[in-house]
């Protein structure tokens, strides 16, 4: 549980928000600019905010209100920086042994951190001989090894380049699942937030927009300018049926049954696919003959006017929300209102592998309370 | 070699390296001060700190000498403790240190400048306190620069002639340095060898403590950039 509450004034910026989020990954998601970076600084202690509450897990870090501040070295919360920022003058395993010796926690082994990474053949080597993706994982083992009671990321992934990320990306999901440790990630990434988090902040102009779970959040058609149009997409939680040898997975959504290209996980598995808006289709009749694979039942639940010439439809299939980004012009056409049976037609192609993410216990929060 | 060469060189040596010992403590304060902070007097202390690079050598003695001397209330104090600097040879290594000063700070701090604030940063997150912070990754990263300054601050000790000889006079034994020796004995008919020998060490020394200087230097800055030594 945190909360956080931080009003901090520089010129020409203000910073005013005071939210709340459950345990697990909370994303805190915006714009360049929005103010992400300054928030995560102050609830580190290392930007002296003028206003400031912060409390993880209940235990009170700073209050202005009672002149409380615990200053940043005591308050066990590990930093994860985008440019890493390890120490160049020890190696690796020093760069890890650093802040457990730090807290006082040198009895606390190295070894589950060090396999949870895949670090152990680099810690013997110094932070100048690693590739970035390595040097960033050393460095989430860093912040992992001085036992903190919050972990604050910056944009882990944003200095890497494509093949980099989807390197780290497993082992922040691990991270996520495995060390119980509540998160706070800063992203302008909805792919990373559909894979990682539980919950999302969104932030602008200093102000957050919305909290709420992922799902939830990401199936708003309000917050679709807010997430960028192009980028819009909402998540859909799946079940890996079958691998069939055309080089398909079989995904069962609660809607229906969904084809994707070969996904790496073993049948069973939850997973997470985020499906842009605008790749969905919408039709009024079950299209036949057509060479898109997927094809949901859906209902129309909102439609949402912008001021371009696009309209962003939210569908309910099964459990799930979907949103689809189409012309003014077909929804007019199509005279699609509130409470319409559609089919929404998905490209098979359009999930892309890294928007598929191993799901974990924080997606079950994540599920959105559905209104009738 | 005669006794007085040798006794000059020795006497040298162990002025230098008092002088440095003395002024490398609060060297790296005034280095930090001046890297890190900003205030009003930045400026001034930044002047003060430069001045006897600046100034005539024999103007910092003089100084020495309103201050220290047994006339002067400080001097006279110092004296009743039996510490007196006048006509000493710690006097020559208080002269040797104030002129060694500026050099050694300015050195420190541009390797204070270099350390990039946000690893301190880290560290904090991490749980160290500010004083922790600064001797496990703050000094490890600015020592070429100490040790860079502090070589630098010896061979100017060795040099320094003018504001020892003004403080403390120029003493067989006591306050003849190197170059103080090479004076006299060129004030006097044959001395020519003895200033030949003295100035064949002043060169050795100098040489010897530049060499050492770039191989230290260089065997820390690639400990510190991340490379194995």
């Amino acid at each position: 549980m945190l909360e956080i509450m931080v009003r901090h004034h520089v010129p020409g910026f203000r910073l005013d928000v005071d939210f709340q989020a459950p345990s697990g990954v909370t994303a805190l998601f915006g714009k360049s600019g929005a103010g992400k970076t300054t928030l995560v600084r102050a609830v580190a202690g290392l930007v002296r905010a003028k206003h400031a509450r912060v409390l993880v897990n209940g235990v009170t870090l700073e209050d202005s209100a009672q002149g409380l501040r615990v200053p940043p070295y005591r308050r066990r919360i590990g930093y994860v920086f985008q440019d890493g920022r390890l120490f160049p003058h020890m190696t690796v395993r020093q760069n890890l042994a650093y802040g457990q010796r730090a807290v006082g926690r040198g009895d606390l082994p190295m070894q589950p951190v060090v396999t949870l990474l895949g670090i152990a053949h680099l810690l013997d080597r110094r932070p100048a001989d690693l590739s970035g993706g390595e040097a960033q994982r050393v460095a989430l083992g860093r912040a992992l090894m001085s036992a903190p009671r919050l972990l604050l990321m910056d944009e882990p992934l944003a200095a890497l380049d494509r093949a980099r990320k989807n390197e780290i990306l497993p082992y922040l999901d691990r991270i996520c699942r495995e060390t119980g440790v509540p998160i706070l990630y800063v992203t302008h990434s909805l792919t990373e937030i559909a894979r990682l988090a539980s919950t999302v902040a969104v932030i602008d102009a200093g102000k957050i927009q919305r909290v709420g779970p992922v799902a939830e959040v990401l199936s708003d058609p309000d917050l679709a300018p807010n997430l960028g149009v192009q980028d819009a997409g909402a998540v859909l939680n799946a079940r890996v049926v079958a691998h069939h040898t055309d080089g398909l997975s079989e995904l069962q959504v609660s809607g229906g049954t969904l084809w994707l290209p070969r996904v790496q996980a073993d049948v069973g598995r939850d997973l997470r696919v985020r499906v842009a808006a605008r790749d969905v289709i919408v039709a009024r009749d079950r299209p036949s003959r057509i060479s898109a694979l997927n094809i949901l039942p859906a209902q129309v639940r909102q439609v949402r006017q912008g001021t371009g010439p696009g309209v962003i439809l939210q569908l309910s299939t099964g459990d799930d929300l979907l949103l689809a980004r189409l012309t003014r012009r077909s929804a007019t056409a199509l005279e699609l209102r509130p409470g319409c049976n559609v089919f929404a037609v998905i490209k098979s192609v359009s999930v892309a592998p890294a928007d598929v993410s191993v799901d974990d216990e924080a997606l079950s929060a994540s599920k959105p309370d559905l209104p009738e | 070699m005669t006794p007085e060469i040798v006794e000059a060189v020795f006497l040298s040596l162990k002025v230098s390296l008092f002088a440095v010992l003395i002024s490398l403590p609060p060297g790296v304060v005034v280095a930090y001060i001046l890297a890190r902070w900003r205030f009003r007097g930045h400026m001034l202390l930044n002047g003060l700190v430069h001045l006897p690079l600046i100034l005539p050598p024999v103007v910092t003695g003089y100084a020495l000498l309103l201050v220290f001397s047994p006339a002067a209330p400080v001097g006279a104090a110092m004296e009743s403790f039996g510490i007196g600097l006048a006509f000493r040879w710690t006097g020559a290594a208080v002269a040797a240190a104030v002129m060694a000063f500026p050099l050694l700070v300015r050195a420190i701090r541009l390797s204070i400048e270099a350390v990039d604030p946000r690893l301190e940063e880290a560290a904090a997150t991490l749980g160290s306190s500010q004083v922790r912070v600064w001797y496990t990754v703050t000094l490890p990263l600015v020592l070429p620069g100490i040790i860079a300054g502090t070589i630098l601050g010896f061979a100017k000790a060795m040099g320094e002639f003018g504001a020892t000889i003004t403080f403390v006079s120029n003493i067989p034994g006591e306050t003849r340095t190197i170059p103080s020796a090479i004076y006299a004995f060129l004030q006097v008919p044959g001395g020519e060898p003895a200033v030949l020998w003295l100035v064949g060490v002043s060169v050795s020394v100098a040489l010897g403590a530049l060499a050492l200087s770039e191989w230290v230097g260089r065997r820390v800055a690639r400990r510190v950039a991340g490379r194995d030594a």
